[in-house]
């Protein structure tokens, strides 16, 4: 048993003096995840805030004068006026402006005649063209214009200025998130992807330097047990991955202000499982690949592409394809983006957090046991 | 051969008539295949059985895939047989690896030291890994560190030590738990000749006090010299094995020296003789030629000795007198007994063979000239003020061991690297102003296999020739010449990645010859490559010096700067003697030592310049 120790604490020492001495897994540990947290915190919004428009107004009429108000009014928008369609073409051309918005010379007369009831039909047409290069974004400024018209529409219903009132109101509330800021999103899923990280990426490197460099054929002729290389190499790691996710969290709480609801006997526990997860799916690569430039290939296929486009960390699940969604299924990250959203904005949830919990449990008994099994105390 | 060792083996082979028990190590009829990507089956070992005693140095000796690694390998529990049992201090190596793993010590070629790590730090690691209980541990540390000599570094980091204190690093790291027996694989590549004699005074100290068992593979022939036991291994097979005397026993008789005259250097005579019918080897030592002659000339031992001589002389159309007898040493039995297939060597004698004229000299008689050259790194100076001068048409080698800076002046001389200050004129250019009219009359050999392995070798030629800006009809006829010269036309269509190691050298130079270059740098081409690879190299180089190219050459064989017109040696980017390998020798000349090696040459050089 001291044996058992003392070879143990060796690998460890050693580990850890190279965790301190060598500045790639310093900087893959605990800058990376700083960048991360910065281009995702300050940079990556999945909101729209002054979009550029153009507003062409061709007519005079105080309702359309009103409406354009309304437009320019909104924080969503940053409004031009153009005096003429050429004129907004070449602005949006020149990506100067996203979209633009055209109210036709007749829109208070039809509006006038609406509300007069003898009008030649109810409905004034607001003409509006959006550059659909990128179709999310296109989408969501659709959506910020049909909800400034609808505002400004039942407004006029409440001041009896029209008698056409909309069939059905709905009234909107999100919960969670409530002022459904993207970030408060993105944040938590960020801690899924930088365990990731550590977990797989930097486990699966460190090995393979070691087959590189030589160091592990000396340490194969050693009478170190599996278990000692596989538990020196796993707590190191697991104890950076769990500072990396703290501090993470940190972050995210208190630069970003981003929301935390649950315990946090709750996020170590389940973070834990993941990383564990990944640390087994790291160490098991490495037993078979020997080369640092595959190894960081695989393990971004592998582990860090999935995490990011297959967890639901950026893109909705439910609105990919049902194949995507079956295939979403066998990726760790999946489960813990769950996780990490739940404790973020709704709190220890078990029923939600168990079953994913459950899933992680399995998966890091899984991986770490193929790891035991693939890990041999020979070349071959 | 230094003294101090050569007695230590006397009083071993004194002791060792006693010494018949159990073996330390025995193999049975060992085999062992690899399955290649392709699904092809490769033999490395071929039914080997041997036996391996306490208190000897039994030496491991072959050409390279020979099966030196990979026996050695399956004794430290690394490999599994295919066939036939490995026993250790009486154990099977498959089913108790563990055991013998905490009694054994084992150092990998490449050996496994944390550069991150500092030397004390390092031990330590391995002492937790053996289980050496802290008690015993710090007199354990305290005797490895004076028998090493690294008791100053201990805080040292180990990726900042010398290529010879890392390894008598990891030998100490190796031995850090008394091993009955040590396993060490090539332990002495690359190292300086200073540093090679320390470690095997270690390991000879070791067998004499500890009386361990200690199986050393090695490069190295005048190493196995110095071994109780040698095994040949050949292709898989022990081809022969025994006391080094009773390898050179048979060699009586077959050795001869060949002095050069006025007529001939001893450059030339050495390429008179090589790959001619009935000599086995051909090497220059101590500026003389070295003759082995395949088999026993004569059945009547009296007359052997003469005819040999009359042999040699006949070829060198000069009289039997001027040929010396030689005693036989390990290297003249080895060379003439591995058999070899591919030993024929084209060598250009005619002037039809002529690879091509160079460029008649520009009004500079020198072909590389530098002054005060320095280049550092940070604060690490790689080369400091190196003054040279490569005359046309000679062959100037660039000597030190691993780490010396032989590689960072190369890359300055071919434009490569900037140099920190100082000058370089290469060709009669300045290189820092036309570099690419100065490269263009270069040819550049890397170190490393550098070319496209996916490629067959007529595309490599083809690629490699039109970036020097050859075409049609002239590339015609350089990639024939290449073909026909190197040996290569069997394998035109085959991937460059697919060609056996001496190939693999052979493609690399033919590449760097395409273009007719004056100037060939060449960067370590005989690293890795079995001594047969590397005099057939030799011979090759010769002739194009013979021709008119400037060769310059990097090497870590001290011996092989026997070859070279004139020479610097380095170490640690300091210039330690320049000259002919004459003049170098000489000056290690003592009373004691008439006729220095080049080894010995470095040896009284480098000191009062150690660390």
């Amino acid at each position: 048993m001291t044996r058992f120790f003392m070879r143990l604490f060796g690998v460890l020492r050693k580990e850890t003096l190279q965790i301190l001495r060598d500045p790639s897994s310093i900087i893959l540990a605990l800058v990376m995840p700083l960048v991360l947290l910065i281009i995702f915190g300050y940079g990556v919004s999945l909101d729209a805030e002054h979009v550029p428009m153009v507003l062409v107004n061709n007519d005079k009429g105080p309702m359309s004068r009103e409406l354009a108000a309304r437009f320019a009014g909104s924080a969503n928008f940053k409004i031009k006026t153009a005096g003429s369609m050429t004129q907004a073409q070449s602005l949006v051309l020149a990506r100067k402006a996203e979209g633009i918005i055209i109210l036709q010379n007749n829109f208070t007369a039809i509006l006038g005649g609406a509300a007069a009831g003898t009008g030649t039909g109810y409905l004034a047409p607001v003409q509006v063209i959006i550059n659909g290069t990128d179709a999310n974004r296109a989408r969501l400024i659709e959506g910020y214009i049909k909800s400034i018209g609808a505002k400004w529409a039942s407004m006029r219903v409440a001041r009896g200025q029209t008698a056409m009132a909309p069939l059905v109101s709905i009234s909107q509330r999100i919960w969670f998130n409530e002022a459904a800021i993207s970030r408060y999103f993105l944040i938590p899923g960020l801690i899924t992807l930088i365990m990731t990280l550590i977990g797989i990426l930097l486990t699966a490197l460190v090995i393979a330097r070691e087959w590189e460099r030589g160091t592990m054929e000396a340490m194969l002729v050693t009478p170190l047990r599996k278990v000692d290389i596989l538990l020196g190499k796993t707590l190191p790691y697991y104890f950076l991955g769990m500072f990396g996710m703290g501090m993470s969290v940190v972050v995210g709480t208190t630069l970003f202000g981003v929301p935390f609801r649950g315990s946090v006997g709750a996020l170590v526990g389940l973070s834990s499982l993941f990383l564990l997860t990944c640390l087994g799916f790291g160490l098991f690569l490495s037993a078979a690949i020997r080369i640092q430039f595959v190894a960081a290939q695989i393990s971004i296929v592998a582990g860090y592409l999935p995490a990011f486009f297959l967890s639901g960390l950026i893109f909705d699940l439910e609105s990919t394809p049902k194949f995507i969604q079956i295939i979403s299924y066998i990726f760790p990250a999946r489960y813990f983006v769950t996780i990490a959203h739940t404790l973020f904005a709704a709190g220890d949830v078990w029923p939600v957090l168990l079953p994913n919990a459950m899933v992680l449990a399995f998966m890091a008994f899984l991986f770490l046991g193929l790891a035991y099994r693939k890990m041999s105390k020979r070349l071959e | 051969m230094n003294s101090s060792v050569s007695s230590v083996s006397v009083a071993l082979t004194t002791k060792d008539t006693g010494v018949e028990t159990a073996p330390l190590m025995h193999a049975d009829r060992v085999c062992k295949t690899f399955d290649t990507p392709g699904g092809k089956k490769i033999p490395a070992l071929d039914g080997v059985s041997l036996k391996i005693f306490q208190g000897r140095v039994t030496g491991l000796v072959g050409a390279d895939g020979a099966g030196k690694t990979t026996l050695i390998r399956i004794a430290a529990g690394l490999l599994v047989p295919t066939a036939g049992q490995m026993t250790l201090l009486g154990l099977d190596s498959v089913d108790h690896s563990l055991e013998i793993q905490s009694r054994v010590g084992y150092m990998p070629q490449k050996f496994g030291l944390y550069q991150d790590l500092t030397v004390i730090e390092n031990l330590r690691l391995y002492a937790d890994l053996q289980g050496v209980a802290l008690k015993t541990r710090h007199d354990r540390f305290d005797k490895l560190l004076t028998m090493t000599d690294l008791a100053p570094y201990t805080k040292r980091r180990a990726g900042a030590l010398s290529g010879g204190m890392k390894q008598k690093l990891g030998l100490a790291c190796a031995l850090v738990k008394s091993p009955e027996l040590l396993l060490l694989d090539e332990p002495t590549v690359g190292v300086d000749p200073v540093s090679r004699r320390e470690l095997w005074k270690i390991v000879y100290d070791l067998v004499e006090k500890d009386r361990i068992g200690v199986l050393v593979s090695t490069a190295y022939l005048d190493e196995a010299q110095r071994c109780d036991q040698v095994k040949v291994l050949h292709q898989g097979r022990l081809l022969a094995q025994g006391s080094p005397d009773s390898f050179t026993a048979g060699m009586q008789g077959r050795v001869f020296l060949a002095a050069p005259d006025e007529q001939m250097r001893a450059r030339q005579i050495y390429t008179r003789l090589a790959g001619q019918e009935g000599i086995a080897d051909a090497t220059i030592r101590s500026g003389r030629v070295r003759v082995v002659l395949n088999s026993p000339l004569s059945p009547e031992n009296g007359n052997n000795q003469e005819t040999g001589k009359q042999k040699i002389a006949s070829l060198l159309n000069r009289s039997a007198s001027t040929i010396t007898t030689a005693v036989p040493v390990f290297e003249d039995a080895f060379m003439a007994l591995i058999p070899r297939g591919d030993a024929q060597l084209h060598t250009p004698s005619t002037d039809q063979d002529k690879p091509w004229t160079p460029e008649p000299s520009s009004g500079e008689d020198a072909a590389v000239i530098t002054n005060n050259l320095c280049k550092k790194f940070g604060d690490f100076t790689a080369v400091s003020n190196l003054t040279l001068d490569v005359r046309r048409g000679e062959i100037f080698g660039l000597l030190g061991p691993n780490g010396a800076g032989k590689s960072t002046t190369f890359r300055m001389l071919c434009g490569l690297l900037p140099a920190t200050s100082g000058e370089i004129r290469v060709a009669g250019r300045n290189l820092r102003r036309s570099r690419a009219k100065a490269r263009a009359r270069l040819g550049y050999m890397a170190q490393q296999f550098s070319l496209y392995g996916q490629l067959s070798v007529k595309e490599n030629f083809k690629f490699f020739g039109r970036a020097y800006g050859l075409s049609g009809k002239q590339l015609k006829i350089r990639m024939a010449w290449a073909f026909a010269e190197f040996g290569l036309d069997p394998w035109q269509d085959k991937p460059a990645g697919a060609l056996p190691g001496g190939y693999k050298q052979r493609l690399s130079m033919a590449t760097a010859l395409l273009h007719e270059p004056d100037i060939l740098f060449l960067d370590e081409p005989t690293s890795g490559v079995d001594p047969f690879a590397r005099r057939e190299f030799w011979l090759r180089i010769n002739g194009f010096a013979e021709q008119g190219v400037t060769v310059i050459v990097t090497t870590h064989f001290m011996e092989e700067a026997e070859y070279c017109d004139r020479m610097v040696i380095i170490s640690r980017g300091k210039t330690l003697a320049m000259g002919t390998p004459g003049e170098i020798r000489s000056l290690a000349r003592t009373p004691e030592n008439p006729d220095p090696t080049m080894d010995d040459a470095f040896i009284a050089l480098s000191q009062g310049d150690r660390p």
